[in-house]
C-alpha cells in the first residue's frame, strides 16, 4: 500500500463529495440545523401549553355541595377550578371532555365528620384517564381535600389535648448526596452519547453508499479499478473518508447542539445549558470522542464492506437499514433509566459506548471500564 | 506488445447456466500496429479486453501485457495500459481537468510533468473549451475526449480501446480514429474493438474475428482478402461468423 496513493484518492472523494448536495445536506446542514429547529420548536410549544393551563381554570361539577359546605367553600376559594351548575349527564361530559372532573360527596357528609362516627364520610372524585386535563384537575382535587383532611384531623388531636408531634412519630429526611455535576451529568450525559453515535451513523451512511455502490452503478468503479491504484488503496482511502465525514458530522452535531443550549429561547434549555458549560469540561467531552472514535471506525468499515457487495446505491440502502436498526437500538438502551455499565454490558457494542461516555460527562472516569470498552470496540 | 494464450472467462448465470463469454482466445498484437478485434454483440470483446485490463480475471488461459502477465502482475500489467470501454464511465463531480489529474496523480506522475502532459492533450484533442466544466455536464463526443485523454495521460505503451467511437459523430470519430493512428506511429500497441466494417479496413494492421467467445480467423487485410476470397469486409466477417 502507497501511502501517496491512498492520500491522491481521498483527497479525490473530498472535492468529490463536497459537490454533492446529499452529502453537504447530511454531514454540514442537518446536524447543523436540527437542534434549533427542535428547540425551537419545543419551547414554542413549551411556552403555549403553560399559557393556555394558566388560562384555563378547570370546569368540575360539585355533587351535593350543601352536604359539605365548608369543604365546597374551599373548592370555590382556590381559584383553580371553575364550578358549573349540577347537571345529572356528569359523567358523559367528562368523557365527551367537556367537563374535567366531577365531586360528589357522600349524603350528610359534614354532619359525619362532626360526630366521627363509625362511618367514615366519602369523597368520590370522577375523571377522565389518560386524559391529561382531567387528570390534572382531579390531582388538584385531591390535593385540597387533602390539605382539609389533614385539618380535620389536626383539630380533633387537639381537641384531645394531644401535641401534633403525636401525629408524626417518626420523621423521614431525605438529602441528596450526589454532586451538582452528578446530577445534571446524568442526565444530559444520557442523551450526548446517543446524539454524538447517531450523528456518526448518520454522516458515514451516505458517502459509503455512494463511494462504493453508487460507483459501481455509475461505471466511475470500472474506470479506477483501470488504473494504477490498488484495490487496498482503493478502499482504505474511501474508509477512511467515510470516518473522516462521520466525525465531522458528530462534531458538528455536538457543537450546534451545544449552541443551541446556550441561546436557546426557553428557561428550562438555558437552565440546562448552565449545567452543560458549568459541568461538562472540554477534557470530558474530548474523552467522550476518543470512546466514540473505535465505534466511528466500526460503522464506517461495516458500512463501507458492506456497501461494496451492493451492485447499486438502492441495494445498499436495503443492506444498511438492518445495520442502522442494529446501532439505534443499543444506544438508545442506554437513555433508559437504571441501566448502569457493569462488565458484560461493557462487551455488548454501542451499548457500551454509549454508557461509559453517560459515566464520563456526569462526572466520574471509570478506567477499568473505559479500557475494556475501548478495547472491546476496537477489537 | 500483447501476448494472449487460451484466455477463458466463464460466466456463472442462474437463468442461462454457465456464459463461455471468452473461449480459449489467442493472437499477438505487435508495438507499432494496430490489432482489430471485431464481432457482432455479444461476441465477447468487451470481456477479452476486459481480462487484459486486469479488470476481470480469467478462468483459464493468461496474457502478458508489457511484458506483465495478467494474472500474476495485474498492478505492473496496469502501470503499463491505457484501458477505455463503453463501462468506463467519468467521475459527474469533477472538470475535465481534474479527471485527468486524478488519474496522472495515481499513475504517479510529477506534478510539473503531469501539467504539461495535460495541456498537450487538451490542445491535441480539442478539450480546452471544456476543461474546467463538470464532466456530467458534457455531450457524449466531450466525454469520449476526456476518457481517451485519461488513458494517455501517463503515456502507456499499450492501448486497449473498446468500440472508442461508438455513439460519436463523423467529425469526433475522426479526430478518434486519427489519433490512434498517432500512437501507432509512436509505437505504442494497440488493440481496439469494433463492430464497424469500414474501421478495421482503415486502421487495422492485423484483423480478429471473434464469434461466440472464439477467434474463428486472424490476418491482415490481404491475407483475410485472399482466404476467403472475398473485397468487402463485411463478406469476409459474413463468411467467418457463417461457418
Ligand atoms: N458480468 C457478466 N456476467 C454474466 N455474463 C456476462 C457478463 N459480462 C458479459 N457477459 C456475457 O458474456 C457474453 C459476451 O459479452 P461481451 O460484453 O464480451 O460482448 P461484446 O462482444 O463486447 O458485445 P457488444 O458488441 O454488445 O459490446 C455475453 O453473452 C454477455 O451476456
Ligand atoms: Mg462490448
Amino acid at each position: 500500500m502507497k501511502l501517496k496513493n491512498i492520500a491522491v484518492v481521498y483527497n479525490k472523494e473530498r472535492t468529490d463529495m463536497l459537490r454533492d448536495r446529499r452529502t453537504l445536506f447530511n454531514m454540514l446542514l442537518f446536524p447543523l440545523i436540527m437542534f434549533p429547529l427542535i428547540s425551537t420548536g419545543f419551547s414554542r410549544l413549551e411556552s403555549r401549553f403553560r399559557e393556555k393551563a394558566r388560562k384555563e381554570a378547570a370546569q368540575i361539577m360539585v355533587l351535593g355541595a350543601e352536604q359539605a359546605p365548608e369543604l365546597a367553600g374551599k373548592l370555590r376559594a382556590s381559584g383553580k377550578f371553575e364550578i358549573v351548575p349540577t347537571e345529572p349527564d356528569y359523567k358523559q361530559r367528562i368523557s365527551d371532555k367537556k367537563l374535567r372532573a366531577a365531586v360528589e360527596f357522600s349524603p350528610g357528609f359534614e354532619q359525619a365528620l362532626r360526630g366521627a362516627g363509625a362511618q367514615a364520610p366519602g369523597v368520590t372524585l370522577y375523571y377522565y384517564e389518560t386524559e391529561m386535563r382531567s387528570e390534572m384537575a382531579v390531582h388538584s382535587l385531591e390535593e385540597i381535600v387533602g390539605e382539609y383532611r389533614k385539618d380535620v384531623v389536626q383539630g380533633r388531636v387537639a381537641g384531645h389535648g394531644l401535641p401534633a408531634a403525636a401525629l408524626t412519630p417518626v420523621v423521614t429526611k431525605e438529602q441528596n448526596v450526589a454532586s451538582a455535576e452528578k446530577v445534571s451529568g446524568v442526565r444530559l450525559g444520557a442523551i450526548i452519547p446517543y446524539f454524538i453515535i447517531i450523528f456518526c451513523l448518520v454522516g458515514a451512511l451516505h458517502p459509503a453508499m455512494d463511494l462504493t455502490a453508487g460507483e459501481k452503478e455509475r461505471g466511475t468503479l470500472e474506470t479506477i479499478l483501470a488504473s494504477a491504484v490498488s484495490r487496498g488503496e482503493l478502499v482504505m482511502a474511501k474508509f477512511l473518508f467515510v470516518l473522516t465525514t462521520s466525525l465531522t458530522t458528530a462534531v458538528i452535531s455536538l457543537a450546534s447542539y451545544s449552541l443551541t443550549l446556550k441561546f436557546a429561547p426557553s428557561a428550562s434549555a438555558r437552565g440546562v445549558a448552565k449545567d452543560f458549560t458549568a459541568h461538562f469540561s472540554l477534557q470530558s467531552v474530548l474523552m467522550v470522542f476518543v470512546m466514540v472514535l473505535p465505534l466511528a471506525v466500526l460503522f464506517a468499515a461495516a458500512l463501507v464492506a458492506i456497501s461494496l457487495i451492493a451492485r447499486s446505491y438502492k441495494e445498499a440502502q436495503s443492506y444498511t437499514g438492518p445495520i442502522m436498526m442494529l446501532a439505534i437500538v443499543p444506544a438508545i438502551a442506554s437513555i433508559l433509566p437504571g441501566i448502569e455499565l457493569n462488565a458484560k454490558l461493557a462487551l455488548i457494542p454501542i451499548l457500551n459506548v454509549s454508557l461509559v461516555s453517560k459515566e464520563i460527562l456526569s462526572g466520574s472516569l471509570p478506567w477499568g471500564s473505559i479500557a475494556l470498552v475501548f478495547l472491546s470496540t476496537s477489537f | 506488445m500483447i501476448e494472449a494464450q487460451g484466455l477463458t472467462k466463464i460466466f456463472k448465470d442462474k437463468k442461462r447456466g454457465e456464459i463461455r463469454a471468452a473461449d480459449g482466445v489467442s493472437f499477438k498484437a505487435q508495438p507499432g500496429q494496430i490489432y482489430g478485434l471485431l464481432g457482432a454483440n455479444g461476441a465477447g470483446k468487451t470481456t477479452t479486453l476486459r481480462m487484459l485490463a486486469t479488470i476481470l480475471q480469467p478462468t483459464a488461459g493468461t496474457a502478458k501485457v508489457a511484458g506483465y502477465d495478467v494474472v500474476d502482475d495485474p498492478e505492473k500489467v496496469r502501470a503499463s495500459v491505457g484501458f477505455l470501454s463503453t463501462a468506463t464511465a467519468l467521475y459527474g463531480r469533477l472538470t475535465a481537468k481534474e479527471f485527468v489529474e486524478y488519474f496522472g496523480r495515481l499513475f504517479g506522475m510529477e506534478e510539473a510533468a503531469l501539467q504539461k502532459r495535460i495541456d498537450e492533450i487538451f490542445a491535441r484533442l480539442e478539450m480546452n473549451e471544456f476543461r474546467d466544466r463538470r464532466c456530467e455536464k458534457l455531450s457524449t463526443g466531450m466525454k469520449q475526449k476526456v476518457s481517451i485523454a485519461r488513458t494517455l495521460v501517463h503515456n502507456p505503451p499499450v492501448m486497449i480501446f473498446d468500440e472508442p467511437t461508438i455513439g460519436l459523430d463523423v467529425m469526433t470519430a475522426r479526430t478518434i480514429v486519427q489519433f490512434i493512428r498517432e500512437c501507432r506511429a509512436q509505437g505504442k500497441t494497440v488493440i481496439f474493438s469494433t463492430h464497424v466494417m469500414s474501421e478495421v479496413e482503415k486502421l487495422c494492421d492485423t484483423i480478429g474475428i471473434i464469434h461466440n467467445g472464439k477467434l474463428l480467423a486472424e490476418g491482415t487485410l490481404p491475407q483475410l482478402r485472399e482466404r476467403y476470397g472475398e473485397q468487402d469486409m463485411e463478406e469476409i466477417f459474413v463468411k467467418v461468423v457463417g461457418e
